[in-house]
Parts: C-alpha cells; structure tokens; sequence
C-alpha cells in the first residue's frame, strides 16, 4: 500500500468532488453577491484539487497527472467522503454541505501543516487560508438561514437531518488512515471529533438548528467501498470530454 | 416583491499603504456580510487589505470624484491575467 | 452590442437653440469631457437612455453566464475548469459593477431583475445562441468577448462618471476572456481532426451572430445620433464592426479556420474588408423572443430568482433580528 498516495487522493477527491458541485451553482445562485461568492469557494476547492491530486501522481509515480487522475478513474477509485458528492438541492442544502465539510477541512488542514511529510505540509498551510475564509462564510450563512424567517429555518434543518449522517464518515479510521497516522503524515481522524462537535454544536445552536441525535453513519466513500449514485452520475458529465476523445490535448 | 438587500459601498486599502479608496458598491443584508461580500466581489480575496463598508444611505455626497477603480487580482489565479495566455505576434493586439 | 438598440427619448438632437441654459450648460460640460456625476443635473432623457443602455448592459452580463456556464461542469482539465468559472464569475461582477452605476441613476437592482425577468428589459441577442461542443467555449471568448471589448473600451470614455468608471474595471478583467478564448481556439485548431471540426463548427456558428452583436446599420438613426451627442455611445455601429472583422479575419487565418462568408475580401481602396451582411431578419427574430435559447435563458433566471427568493428573505431577516437586539442590549 503506497500511504501517501492513498491519503493525496482522499484529501483531492473532497475537493475536486466538492469543488464540482459548488461550480454548478454559477450563473443560477439566489443574488449576484452569492453567486460570486461560491464561485470562488469552487475556485479554491479546484485550485487544492490540482495540488492534492498532483501529489497523489507523484507519489504514485506512474507518470500520470493530476487530471488523468481526475478525469479517467472511475468511480470506485474515488475516495471522497460522501458528503461532498451529495447534490446541490436548494441553497441550504449546499451551505449545509459546505459547511459541515468546511468545519472539518480547517481542523484537518489545521493538523496537517505539522505533517511529517513536507509536501502535506505546505500545501495545508496554503489551503487553511482559503479554508479559513469558507468557514467564516459558510458558518454566517447557515447561522443567517436558521435563524431567518420560519421558511430558511425550516429549509436548512431539513438540509441538516439529511445531511448529518454523512458526517460520521470523516472520524472513522481504515487501515490507510492509520498507516498515515504512524507515519506522521496525518492526525489520527478519531482525535478530530471532538473539536469540531464543539465547533458545529456552537454553530447550531446560534442558528436554532437541532441537531438530529442518532450517531449513525453513512460510510464508504472514503475507502470506495460504497459511493452514492449520484457521484456516477457526477462523473459522465465531469469526464465526458476526456472519454470521448481520448488522447487529445485541451 | 420582497425587500431589497440594501446598498453598501466599499472602501478598501491596498497594500502600499495607500489610503481606503472607493472601488464600487454591493448589497448586503447587513455590515458583516457587506464585508465578505466586499472581499468575494472586489478583491477576490486577496489577503493583506484593509475593507470599510458604509451604508449608502448614510454617506453624505456633494459629488463624488474617484476615478480609477483599484483592483489586485489574487495572486494564485494567474489565469485571470491576460498574459498568462500565450498569444503569437502575428494574431495582433487581443 | 451588450445593449443593443437601445432608444433614446425625445425626437431627434436639439440644435443650441433649442436648448434650455440647463440643457445648454449640461451639453457644454459634455463637450468639454467633463463627466456627469450622480447628483449633476441632467435631461430627463439622458437618465432615462442611461437607465436602459446601462441596464440591457447588465443583464445581458447576467444572461451571458448562461451559454459559457453550461460547459463548467463538462470542461475537459482541471485548469481548464477554473479558467472558466473564473470568467463566467467575472460576468457575474461586471452585471454587479453595471447594476450598481445604474442604481446612481435612481433605479433598484430588484426593480431592473423584475423587468428583465418579465421581458421589458432586452439582453444582446448573442445570448440566445446555444454553446454546443467545447470549441463553443473557445468561440465565445475570441468573437463574443472580442466585440464586446471593441464597444466597451471608447466607452470608458463615456459621460457619464458611474458608467464610464465600471466600464474601465471591466475592461481591466475582460483581456483574459478573450486571450482565454483564442488559447482554447488554439489548442483545438492544433489538435486532432474532431477537435479541428469542433473549432470550425463553432466559427460557423458563431460568426454572423458576432456582428449581429453591433446592431443594424444606424447611421441614419435618430436615436444614435442623440446617444453619439451625449456620449453615451461612441462610435456608430457599422464603424465597430468593421474593425470587428478587420481584427478577426487574420486571428481566424492564424488558426487555419475558414470564416463562412464567400465575399470577404479584402478591399484595398476603403482600407478595410468587404464582408456580407447578417441575416437580419433572423436578429429581429431572437429579439422578439424567437432565438433558439431566448425561452431557456429567461426560464433559468426567473428559477434562480424565484428559489432564491427564501435565501434573500432568510438572510435580511436575520440582520434584522441581530440589528434589534443589539438596539435592546444597548
């Protein structure tokens, strides 16, 4: 098992995944001021796919490039979380998305910018700035929502019932994750949860959202076990150029 | 129709020390959101800079004068400068 | 252009005196390029012209996110990808910047959506022509961004300070759209035989609705003339698209693509090249509502602003709420 490049390609399809949805929102969000606001989230979230996925390349080190790996895996060689491949729905449900993930990227990134492994390290400390700033927004806007007129309130708690058993997803450690954990390369994603149910606990309450109680989770993205049936269908759009004219340059 | 977020305008300091200047206008529910919005639509995040935002309604005006609008693409997206694309000599001025 | 065949009102220019020493006065600072700030006074045609040059202007930004957006998700690289969003994003700013230089004139955002929403207000018509293979994309940058920029740039000169100072941001922003655009041409005209198809399909699709783009001949127009005296336009429409084509028709040879029009030639005693007209009667058709996406384009926006109806009451709710019990912990 190469750790490294298994543990590149988790952190790369969060964000590519992700990053693909929020784009989809371009040209159709609820005002200008957002539109352009999640447009650079999904900006962003691209810009931390080429170097993640780039470092998955490297350290694989079979010659290919990021975009081979983005654009010619198939879905049962993507290791997202599930949560990021869920759809848009309305726009609560996409800020929910984006900030039960946000929460949880800066903790992790957070930890990561003391990877043993010099290349994790430096791209964290670039993405926590950019992460940084999601967070603040996505948590404002959920706050915003929840605590708005009887509709977004009733709006974003739905988003947070469906979304919330994707969450346990992101704390349960496979055999990657703790080979990444001895090595140094990553924190040992257990020890995650605690600060951010502080964080999301804090969050909800200021948005008068309850958060649902069960502690089931939804899992198999991460490992590729088991991905929803929206990220197939995610992917027929994403690669269809690469598919369908193979070996052309772009 | 619904109410209307209402209308900031933006002041923001570069990084010469400079002082804020007038770049544009937005709306935004309130002052927080005012400033990230000023942040997402007018500096496109670079870091560094200094925003103000005042209510539109609350600025006092003989006639407002500012000419050119400052604008400091983020540095990571080298895309969004036209000389990141390579284009020959002989297809002229683009 | 981005705001096509947009009326002026009253009859035709006033001579000197015809005019009112308001009128006068307001016509000597024109002449003088001096710039007409918000609070100036001005002819009630000249703000209302504005409003609906100034407001087709942004909309038609607005609606342009449409056809370029519909290949975000498709696009074939990551950096590819980003190029794109970043400039579908810019569009969604300068449709802001626009708006906002509008609302100096005393008109609402939400009063301008409403109007664009239910057909008062016109977008450019370039809009309504779908985005079909990724060379599309390429297109649309190198023509459609091309002969936006031919009109935008004199417009930075224009009177009217709001405007004029919008029309200089984005034209700082709008140099990488169409570089962007030639690239993806570029690559497509270099590359394998479907990708060159692509690239010339796109031309044939592309090239007579660009300089439909301009507006029909209006030298003899009423409304022009008005516009050119307050110079709220800068140049005629015939004069922008000659140097439209002038501009292009070496870019096209440089990529080996064939510009679909049997009578361009080059025409040395004008200086310039002779090329055919576009169908005009197909423009008046999509500016009534007959292009083959004028339906879709006007159902997306009304969608976007129907669902985000609950996000923009939420959230102003909610300052409200913060705003009052802030007042009450006071």
């Amino acid at each position: 098992m190469n750790t490294l490049h298994e543990f590149a390609l988790r952190m790369g399809d969060n964000v590519l995944v992700l990053g693909h949805r929020v784009s989809e929102w371009c040209g159709h969000a609820p005002v200008l001021e957002e539109d352009i606001a999640l447009a650079n989230s999904a900006l962003d979230l691209i810009g931390q796919t080429q170097l993640w996925l780039g470092l998955a390349a490297d350290a694989e080190g079979s010659g290919k490039s990021a975009d081979d790996l983005a654009f010619l895996r198939d879905a049962w060689d993507f290791r997202n979380a599930l949560l990021c491949e869920l759809p848009n729905g309305d726009f609560g449900q996409t800020l929910m998305r984006q900030y039960l993930f946000d929460a949880w990227h800066l903790i992790m990134l957070g930890k990561l910018t003391s990877s043993s492994e010099e290349r994790v390290a430096e791209i964290a400390d670039k993405a926590i700035k950019e992460v940084s700033y999601h967070v603040e927004r996505s948590r404002d806007t959920v706050i915003g929502l929840g605590d708005g007129t009887e509709e977004s309130h009733a709006r974003v708690q739905a988003a947070l019932d469906y979304l919330y058993p994707y969450v346990g997803e992101f704390f349960v450690s496979d055999k990657v994750d703790e080979a990444a954990a001895r090595a140094g390369i990553a924190p040992r994603l257990e020890d995650l949860r605690g600060a951010y149910d502080l964080a999301v606990a804090e969050t909800m309450s200021e948005a008068t959202l309850k958060l649902p109680e069960s502690e089931f989770a939804h899992k198999g993205g991460r490992t590729g076990s088991m991905h929803t049936e929206h990220l197939g269908h995610m992917l027929t759009q994403m690669q269809w150029l690469q598919r369908a004219y193979p070996g052309a340059t772009w | 129709m619904s109410k209307e977020w209402p209308l900031w305008e933006v002041f923001i300091r570069g990084q010469h020390g400079l002082s804020h200047r007038h770049v544009g206008s937005l709306h935004a529910p309130d002052a927080e959101m005012a400033i990230k919005n000023a942040r997402d639509v007018y500096t496109r995040r670079n870091e560094g800079q200094s925003i103000w935002v005042v209510e539109a309604r609350h600025i006092t005006a003989s006639s407002p004068s500012e000419k050119g609008p400052l604008y400091e693409p983020s540095e990571s997206k080298v895309y969004r400068h036209p000389t990141f694309f390579d284009i020959p000599d002989d297809v002229g001025a683009m | 252009m981005y705001a096509q065949m947009v009326k002026s009102t009253g009859k035709g220019v006033k001579s000197r005196d015809e005019m009112s020493p308001e009128e006068a006065a307001f016509q000597d600072r024109i002449d003088a390029d001096i710039k007409i700030e918000p609070k100036d006074w001005m002819p009630d045609g000249y703000r209302k012209t504005l409003i609906r040059q100034i407001g087709q202007h942004a909309h038609s930004e607005i609606v342009g996110q449409l056809p370029e957006g519909n290949w975000i998700t498709r696009a074939p690289t990551l950096e590819r990808k980003a190029i794109l969003l970043a400039k579908v994003q810019d569009e969604a700013g300068h449709g802001l910047y626009l708006y906002c230089a509008a609302e100096t004139l005393g008109v609402s955002r939400d009063d301008l959506t409403e109007q664009l929403l239910d057909g008062r207000m016109k977008y450019s018509s370039i809009f309504n022509y779908p985005t079909l293979n990724w060379a599309d994309i390429g297109a649309v940058g190198w023509l459609v961004d091309g002969a936006a920029i031919m009109n935008q740039v004199p417009l930075q000169r224009t009177s009217y300070g709001p405007y004029s100072r919008a029309m200089i941001r984005i034209c700082k922003e709008e140099s990488f759209h169409q570089r962007q655009g030639y690239d993806i041409m570029m690559k497509m005209a270099q590359g394998t035989e479907a990708q060159r198809r692509m690239a010339q399909d796109a031309l044939n699709r592309f090239w007579y609705p660009s300089l439909m783009m301009f507006g029909p001949s209006d030298k003899d127009s009423v409304h022009s003339a008005q516009s050119l005296a307050w110079k709220i336009k800068i140049d005629t429409n015939d004069e922008l698209r000659q140097k439209f084509v002038d501009q292009t028709v070496p870019q096209a040879e440089y990529l080996g693509l064939t510009i679909p029009d049997d009578n361009l030639a080059w025409n040395e005693e004008k200086g310039g090249h002779d090329f055919s007209e576009p169908d005009w009667s197909e423009f008046f058709d999509v500016v009534k509502g007959n292009g083959p996406c004028n339906k879709d384009r006007l159902d997306a926006r009304n969608k976007a602003w129907e669902d985000g109806a609950w996000v923009r009451e939420g959230l102003l709710a909610h300052a409200e709420k913060r705003a009052a019990r802030k007042t009450a912990a006071e």
